[in-house]
Formats: C-alpha cells, sequence, structure tokens
C-alpha cells in the first residue's frame, strides 16, 4: 500500500481547473472586467467550458497515440467543464435576466442559439452527475454508452459558440476565427476515435515502430 | 423636456487640453484600483442606482463634467472611463477592452474628409477647418448596441447637413455612403482576412439631413480620441451602433443603396436601416431589452432609442419588420 495518493499529471489537471475562476474572480475584484462585467463573465465561463471539453476529449486520443496517463484524467476534465458550464448558465440566468422568467422563456423560445447551448447544458447534466465511481459500477456498461453523448454535447457548444459572434458561419467572414479553431480542434479529436481512423494510426505506428524486415 | 435632445454650445475655452483628460484617465485607473472591492460590491443588485465610477469622478475629477450630466430622459452620461475603455472597433481588435490600447498611437490630427459623389462641389475638408467654421455643440445621445447594451455618451459635433448643405447634393443623390480609413499598418484587425475592409456604412438622404445626425468630433468637451472614433464620426442615436462609423476619411453621395459591411456579412441580421426597435427581434440578441452599462438590470429598449417623435416621421408607411 504505498502508492502515492496524487500523481503529478493529476495534480496539474486540478491546478489547471481552478486556474480560470481564481483569474476570474481576480479580475472581478481588480474591476479588470470591461465596463460590462457580467457579458463579460458570461463569455469567459462559456469558453472556459468549451475548453475542458476539448480537453477532456483530447484525453483518449493521446491516451491512444501513446500518453496512457491521460486516459484517467478526462473525467475530470469533463467535470471542470461541467463546473464552468454551470457558472456560464448560472450568471445568465440568475444575473442578467435577474431570474425574470418571462424574459427568459421569451429569449430561449426565439434564439436559436440560446436553445442548442441549452440544450448542451441540459445533456451535459447526467454526465456530471454520473461521474461518481458509484455510478460507474451500477450503471456498468451503460455508463460509457451515456457518457457517448459528448459527441453530440460538443459540436452543439461549438455550434452555440460560432452563433454567439457576429459573423456568417456559410461564407466564413465575421468574428469567427476562434469558434472555427475550435471546430477544427473538436472535429479532428471526434475523427480520431472513429474505427477506419484508429486502425490507420495503429498501422502506420507498427510500420514505424518495426521497420520491414 | 421641450428639446428633442441636449443641445450645448462648447466654447472653446472649455474644451479640455488633451494632457488633462489623460491624466483624467490615470487618476481613475488608479482610482479603479483602490475601489476595486467597491466595484464588487456595486454588482449586488442592492447597489442598483449608485454606480461607482460616476461618484468616483464628482470627487477630484480636474476635468469639468460635460455640460449636463443626464440625458433629455433624465438618464446619467455614461464615465469618460467606461465610454473610452468599451469598445467595438473591430479594425482594432475585437476585444472591446483591448481597443483603447491599441488606438492609442493612432493618429487622428491632421483629419481629412473627402466629399464626392452627387454633389455640385466636391472637396477634401480639413476636421480643423470644419471644426472652426460649423462651432460644434454638445449633444447627450443614447447609443444602443445590436448587442443589447446601451451607454449615454455627451458627444461634441455638428449636424452632418451643415456640411452636405455646402457641397450641395444634386437632385439624383438619394443616399450617402461613408468609409473608415484603411490603415492596416496601424489598425492590426484590417488584416483579418474575415472582413471586407475598409468598414463602410450608409444612410438614405433625408437620414442623413436630419439634424440628430452628428459628424462628432469630440467627446466629454474634449478632442474625440482614437478609440472612440477620432478624427471624425458619424453619430445617429436612433440606429444601432453599427451604422455609427467610425474614423471617416470618405463621404459619397450616391442614387443606390452603398455597401454597408455587417448587411454585407449576415444580410438576414444586419439591415441596410438598422433602427433601434424592441419588436424586430435580431435572430440572436433579444432587442426588447438592453443592459445600460453601470447598471445592473436590464431596462426596455425604447423605439426608435427614444427618438421617435423626432425620427417615425422618416419611415411612415415602411413595413419597419421588412425594411430592419
Amino acid at each position: 500500500m504505498t502508492k502515492k495518493r496524487f500523481t503529478l499529471i493529476q495534480l496539474l489537471v486540478h491546478l489547471v481547473g481552478w486556474i480560470p475562476l481564481a483569474a476570474l474572480a481576480f479580475d472581478l475584484f481588480t474591476d479588470n472586467l470591461t465596463a460590462n462585467p457580467i457579458q463579460a463573465i458570461e463569455k469567459r465561463t462559456g469558453y472556459t467550458a468549451l475548453a475542458f471539453l476539448a480537453l477532456s476529449l483530447a484525453c483518449t486520443p493521446l491516451a491512444f497515440l501513446g500518453w496512457k496517463a491521460l486516459a484517467q484524467r478526462r473525467k475530470a476534465l469533463g467535470n471542470y467543464g461541467f463546473l464552468y458550464a454551470a457558472l456560464h448558465v448560472s450568471v445568465f440566468i440568475a444575473v442578467d435576466y435577474g431570474f425574470n422568467l418571462e424574459s427568459i422563456l421569451r429569449d430561449v423560445g426565439s434564439k436559436q442559439y440560446i436553445i442548442i447551448g441549452a440544450t448542451a447544458f441540459i445533456l451535459l447534466i447526467p454526465l456530471a452527475a454520473t461521474s461518481f465511481q458509484y455510478w460507474m459500477k451500477r450503471l456498468g456498461k451503460n455508463w460509457k454508452r451515456l457518457h457517448r453523448l459528448v459527441y453530440l454535447i460538443a459540436p452543439l457548444v461549438v455550434l452555440h459558440f460560432f452563433m454567439a459572434r457576429k459573423g456568417n458561419i456559410l461564407n466564413l467572414t465575421g468574428d469567427i476565427f476562434q469558434p472555427l479553431l475550435f471546430a477544427v480542434i473538436i472535429g479532428v479529436l471526434l475523427l480520431l476515435r472513429l474505427g477506419p481512423v484508429k486502425a490507420g494510426i495503429t498501422r502506420l505506428r507498427t510500420r514505424l515502430l518495426h521497420p520491414a524486415k | 423636456m421641450d428639446s428633442p435632445f441636449k443641445s450645448v454650445p462648447v466654447k472653446s475655452s472649455e474644451i479640455t487640453p488633451k494632457h488633462v483628460y489623460l491624466s483624467r484617465r490615470d487618476f481613475i485607473k488608479a482610482a479603479g484600483v483602490i475601489a476595486g472591492s467597491m466595484a464588487l460590491a456595486a454588482c449586488l443588485p442592492s447597489q442598483e442606482g449608485a454606480p461607482d465610477a460616476v461618484e468616483t469622478e464628482t470627487v477630484s475629477s480636474p476635468v469639468p463634467p460635460a455640460a449636463e450630466n443626464t440625458d433629455e430622459l433624465g438618464d446619467p452620461v455614461n464615465s469618460f472611463e467606461d465610454i473610452t475603455n468599451y469598445n467595438n472597433y473591430y479594425e482594432f481588435t475585437t476585444d472591446k477592452q483591448g481597443v483603447a490600447r491599441l488606438a492609442t498611437d493612432f493618429k487622428t490630427s491632421p483629419w481629412d474628409v473627402e466629399v464626392s459623389g452627387l454633389v455640385k462641389n466636391p472637396g477634401k475638408f480639413g476636421v480643423e477647418d470644419l471644426i472652426k467654421k460649423y462651432q460644434p455643440e454638445e449633444r447627450i445621445y443614447r447609443l444602443r448596441c445590436v448587442e443589447a447594451w446601451s451607454m449615454v455618451i455627451p458627444w461634441v459635433g455638428f449636424p452632418l447637413s451643415k456640411l452636405l448643405n455646402e457641397v450641395e447634393p444634386t437632385s439624383d443623390a438619394k443616399y450617402v455612403s461613408f468609409a473608415t480609413i484603411l490603415k492596416p499598418d496601424e489598425m492590426p484587425g484590417q488584416k483579418e482576412p474575415w472582413y471586407p475592409w475598409p468598414y463602410r456604412e450608409g444612410l438614405r438622404l433625408d437620414e442623413a439631413m436630419h439634424d440628430l445626425t452628428l459628424l462628432a468630433t469630440g467627446l466629454y468637451g474634449g478632442e474625440l480620441p482614437p478609440q472612440s472614433g477620432g478624427g471624425i464620426r458619424l453619430v445617429v442615436p436612433w440606429k444601432y451602433g453599427f451604422k455609427s462609423i467610425k474614423a471617416i476619411v470618405k463621404i459619397e453621395l450616391t442614387a443606390e443603396e452603398p455597401f454597408a459591411l455587417w448587411k454585407a456579412i449576415q444580410p438576414s441580421e444586419y439591415g441596410f436601416y438598422a433602427n433601434v426597435n424592441p419588436n424586430v427581434d435580431h435572430p440572436r440578441w433579444s432587442q426588447a431589452t438592453e443592459r445600460r452599462i453601470g447598471e445592473i438590470s436590464r431596462r426596455p429598449t425604447l423605439m426608435f432609442n427614444g427618438y421617435a417623435e423626432q425620427v417615425a416621421g422618416l419611415y411612415e408607411g415602411m413595413d419597419l419588420r421588412v425594411n430592419y
């Protein structure tokens, strides 16, 4: 029983997880969140949530490519993604709209990007709720099936991000560079999970590691 | 309430020298750090209506505040600090707080505007000469951004109609087209390939001739800072902010509806008219409410941004859902 409680990578993940919140609190206390702090907080938490979602999705492909330690970290990264998504939604409901349900429903009902964002968040809730050991054991095979929802959630969040910016996805004009970057990153991370792609990488690696005799 | 807007002539002696308002900026910045925790307290709903920035300003500001401290509806003008550090100016950056820093070295004087097209007397006009000739006055206008935030801003400027009357549009002229300066070396955002630079906007001639339509050359009794659109900018208070084009170098009178940058990028969302209208929603931002900078709660958006009495007649008989 001389097992270390925390690995270095584990500590790093938790450090990275809390830094954005600490930075946000610091900027809030030093009045460094623009003249429109509520919108700035919404933007920052949303962006951070998407970044953690991407990091979480990067674990499996990177583990497959050889960085095995990462396989165990995707759950924590995903939970940090949920933390920032929850902050994002809470600020929207409680601070931006001051719990004015009528106003919220009118906006949610008529704004596609809010509907898409809200759908992504609602889908994220069961994933966060079942991230405990208890549920992993209890759900067995279904746990994995349930958590495949993230393959739907991530593209929804990217679409939400695209639509929250002033620009046009179809002709790629306007303020779309960051959403486009995330679309490419998430797209590649999802592509790397496809059977044929994985098989191709395995073949390539075998060839490189064991050159033809 | 007898005047449709606050209009106050500005004596040249009242115009604040640049070094004074720049030092004021440093002062407010320093005060902002000290008052950081107060600012947080101001975020609590119970503090609503007591914006700390305005208080800071009245304590020991070396600058005479805007000649009048409220708009005609009684709402206070926003602080110089907020107005000059929260800018939608994609030619510099999409980061509203970052514009001021990137625009520091942008040269706004001397500044020339070329007026051409369907006019009898085309020509190039120096902003300094325009200021001498047209005696700018202070006008306190609400600015409503399409992103659903708003400010009250004490501009200094003169009606665009004065310049148009001097160049005399011909009878064929139906529209006015405006273009921002193209200077990618000084405006890093103009190097981005995602926009059809330079920024261009347009008005119908009768909108351009309306007395509310201002060419602004100053702010808060001083000159117009680069991040706020200096050398010279348009201010059309009843339209969403993106119509009020900054750093204008070209004005052209045309017979056809001119190019407008956001309309070209996304015509389903940004119309040519872009009148503030709480009843016609932008597909992404609700236009029914807005957040006044410095306030916590949203407030209802007013038809034509509160200038309906003055401008509704321009659009009589038009379907504003179609002509958004």
